[in-house]
């Protein structure tokens, strides 16, 4: 059929930036899931995806965004198949993040992985995307499959959400063992997932 | 102080042009930067090493795989 001719060094180079997307893939994997265990297959399984469709990665183009729209793609499929509950990590209950001098109260990791995580989705993978990951709206416009105002009003509310919730330390405690919450998360899930991944969506 | 504090509750927030982001990022817009970084900073786990090299034998552009011993 349409077998590619694609060259051994274009398939080492491949090889080499999907290895070295790697670590990003966990984070955000991480951030999108809560549990390092689960954050973990999602990337082995994103992985496995990525490699099976290399053909259709173009050479030069970035291969962080290319491998979050699969790794997204594979969250939101088995966010609908109930695998994920939102749980958070309890083993960074105890990790302090380094606050700037003169800050009397320090942010407790946790506090802030366990807001991350009461946002809705779509806003929480649109901050991970530009207030983590470093993508410009730009980019999370195409991972995400939409435009970029919508970016740029998903990361605004989900700022001004965090805002409160981390400087009032009013964090509720949704999506943990809460079914009328998990279903509202999964009713999200299917508004982002109708509307997004047209265009970005790989397989 | 009569600051113009007031907001509505629209989106002007999130279209302020970017150039003006860097003054407005909160104490936890670090620390967000932080929880990502702090997991692209871990040491890969053995069972990624594992998968990644077992990529190799599944070349999908590759039919005629000489797996069988």
């Amino acid at each position: 059929m349409s077998v590619e001719t694609r060259s051994a060094s274009e398939k080492a180079d491949f090889k080499r930036e999907l290895t070295e997307v790697v670590p990003h893939l966990r984070a955000f994997a991480r951030g999108l899931c809560g549990r390092p265990d689960m954050a973990d297959d999602l990337v082995q399984e994103t992985l496995l995806k990525a490699w099976a469709a290399q053909a259709r990665f173009e050479p030069g183009t970035s291969m962080r965004a290319w491998t979050f729209v699969i790794l997204r793609n594979a969250y939101l499929t088995d966010m609908r198949r109930n695998r994920f509950r939102g749980d958070y990590d309890e083993t960074v209950a105890e990790r302090i993040l380094t606050a700037p001098a003169g800050q009397e109260e320090p942010i407790h990791l946790s506090d802030m992985h366990r807001a991350l995580l009461t946002l809705p989705p779509e806003r929480r993978e649109a901050l991970l995307l530009v207030g983590a990951g470093g993508f410009s709206y730009e980019e999370a416009a195409q991972i995400c499959g939409c435009a970029v105002g919508t970016i740029k009003s998903r990361v605004g509310r989900a700022r001004s959400t965090l805002n409160s919730m981390l400087a009032e330390g009013n964090i509720p405690q949704r999506s943990i063992g809460d079914d009328a919450a998990h279903r509202a998360i999964l009713e999200e899930l299917d508004d982002v997932a109708a509307g997004n991944g047209e265009t970005a969506k790989i397989d | 102080m009569a600051s113009g504090k007031e907001t509505s509750p629209t989106d002007a927030a999130a279209e302020k042009p970017t150039s003006a982001k860097a003054m407005e990022q909160p104490q936890w817009a670090d620390g967000l930067k932080q929880l990502y970084d702090s997991v692209v900073e871990e040491p890969l786990p053995d069972s990624f090493k594992n998968l990644l090299s077992q990529l190799d034998v599944t070349d999908p552009d590759d039919a005629s795989q000489n797996g069988n011993s």
